[in-house]
């Protein structure tokens, strides 16, 4: 871990360099340049379309980026597939449809990475899903599949599946967006916890109060540009750029 | 010279039924494996196993199997080897079927859903643990059905064996007919032996693709 980032201080947990990303001709992301710190907390939002989901996406290379560096906790994702596995070992990711894997019980969910990427035992990897799972308020359910959860606990159990691979960043992507109005505040909850527990966390959300209260950062993106950063306070009562203004005139309505 | 149809041809047909079964079952079992094979590199991301996985499927897709195993049988043959009829038929049908479900399984790798693949990718598993442990498992369910569908077609295509000389179900309803002249009888009787194999599977396929159906809808 000596490539990219300070020598003496801790690296960032994610850098980006003029990242482009383009599928087909459609260019996703234009020219991005982000720095994000050690236990950071950063909400991006934006319009639809606008290249939220694809921007951390590239971070585990769920997508490839075509242009630009991008390093991750020091590693140079874009330098080879030794060092994408290395930085999926190190990322956690959440997605808006939780891909559980349907069959297998929550406990099987939680233990399988640690087990087969880790190398961790059995016992010690099931020890680990009950702690997780625990710190997501589900432990009674471990037995059980996630067809038979609702909406909130299985994203509970998704979260708990990437935590138990001890991450050093987590990566969620609309974690609330597929839930029941009833069910997003157990989801948002834990992801508070989480962050008070000083997990590094970038977080695609329109869940304004979740930005304000959590984030040290929120982006906004349009058009696969990043065209506002700032601390939530400004972000929202102050923001600069008159995009930034339009989206938010449109989703507080 | 001719016989009456009694007991001793009866029993006769009946116990070709045997040589039908683990004609299916060795061009099954083979199948399974080739498969398999033919399934992964059909999916691979390497165009050059991708498109041969194609041409060998289009191929069996394409051409009569009775053809399929002259070309086998009379192919062989050609190179001065002599070849037992059992040999060339469980070839050619082993062939046969790796296409055929080779074709089938690819769809239902292909029906798991993205989501799982990413899940599977963010979670660093790498391609043999992500097909092993998370797609494959998910396939065969899917599978079950179509794949049952098949072993009955399967055990129907190995009476083109008879053509060749092999005796199975087939092959001995035609020994009989031919000592009997009972054509009605003789034919009626294997066909009933394979109706008596192959109806059975069917209902077994069908119960299940129903209820992956309804696990599916759930
Ligand atoms: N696999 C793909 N192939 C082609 N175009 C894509 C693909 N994925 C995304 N895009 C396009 O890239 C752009 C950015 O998509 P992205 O999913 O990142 O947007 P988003 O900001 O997450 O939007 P949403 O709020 O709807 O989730 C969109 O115009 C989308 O149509
Ligand atoms: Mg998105």
């Amino acid at each position: 871990m000596s490539d990219g980032g300070g020598s003496r201080d801790a690296p960032s947990a994610v850098r980006m360099e003029g990242v482009g990303k383009w599928f087909g001709t459609f260019q996703a992301l234009t020219d991005i340049d982000l720095d994000v710190a050690q236990g950071e907390r950063i909400v991006i939002c934006g319009p639809s379309g606008s290249g939220k989901s694809t921007l951390i996406r590239c971070m585990n290379r769920l997508e490839p980026a075509q242009r630009g560096k991008i390093f991750v906790d020091g590693i140079e994702l874009t330098a080879g597939p030794k060092n994408v596995e290395k930085v999926r070992r190190e990322v956690g990711m959440v997605f808006q449809q939780f891909n559980l894997f349907p069959h297998m019980t929550v406990m099987e969910n939680c233990a399988i990475a640690p087990r087969k990427v880790r190398g961790v035992d059995r016992v010690e990897a099931e020890r680990r899903a009950r702690h997780y799972l625990e710190r997501v308020r589900i432990p009674e359910q471990a037995e059980k599949y996630p067809a038979e959860l609702s909406g909130g606990q299985q994203q509970r159990v998704a979260i708990a599946r990437a935590l138990c691979m001890n991450p050093k960043l987590m990566l969620f992507d609309e974690p609330t967006s597929a839930l029941d109005p009833e069910m997003v505040k157990e989801v948002l909850d834990t992801m508070i916890d989480l962050a008070q527990e000083g997990m590094t966390m970038l977080v695609v959300t329109h869940e304004m109060g979740f930005a304000r209260r959590v984030a040290d950062r929120v982006i906004f993106m349009d058009r696969g540009e990043i065209v506002e950063t700032a601390p939530p306070d400004r972000f929202f009562d102050a923001p600069e750029h008159k995009r930034t203004r339009a989206f938010l005139g449109q989703i507080s309505h | 010279m001719i016989r009456e149809f009694g007991t001793g041809e009866i029993t006769f047909i009946l116990l070709a039924v045997r040589w039908t079964l683990v004609l299916s079952a060795i061009a099954f079992a083979g199948g399974a494996v080739g498969g398999l094979l033919v399934a992964m590199a059909r999916i691979s991301p390497n165009r050059w196993l991708a498109g041969s996985a194609m041409v060998f499927i289009r191929f069996f897709q394409g051409t009569p199997p009775l053809m399929q195993l002259f070309l086998v049988f009379f192919g062989i043959t050609i190179f001065g080897i002599d070849v037992a009829p059992l040999t060339a038929a469980a070839i050619a049908l082993t062939l046969h079927a790796s296409a055929f479900l080779g074709e089938i399984w690819r769809g239902c790798i292909q029906a798991v859903p993205s989501g799982q693949t990413e899940a599977s990718w963010a979670l660093g598993l790498r391609y043999g643990m992500r097909m092993r442990h998370i797609v494959l498992p998910q396939a065969a369910r899917i599978a079950v059905a179509p794949t049952v569908g098949f072993l009955v077609q399967l055990i129907k295509v190995t009476s083109l064996a008879s053509i060749i000389g092999f005796v199975e179900l087939t092959r001995a309803g035609q020994i009989i007919n031919n000592a009997t002249y009972e054509p009605f009888l003789v034919f009626g009787l294997v066909a009933l032996v394979y109706f008596a194999i192959c109806w059975p599977l069917s209902l077994v396929a069908r119960r299940m693709e129903r209820r992956f159906a309804r696990i599916a809808a759930r």
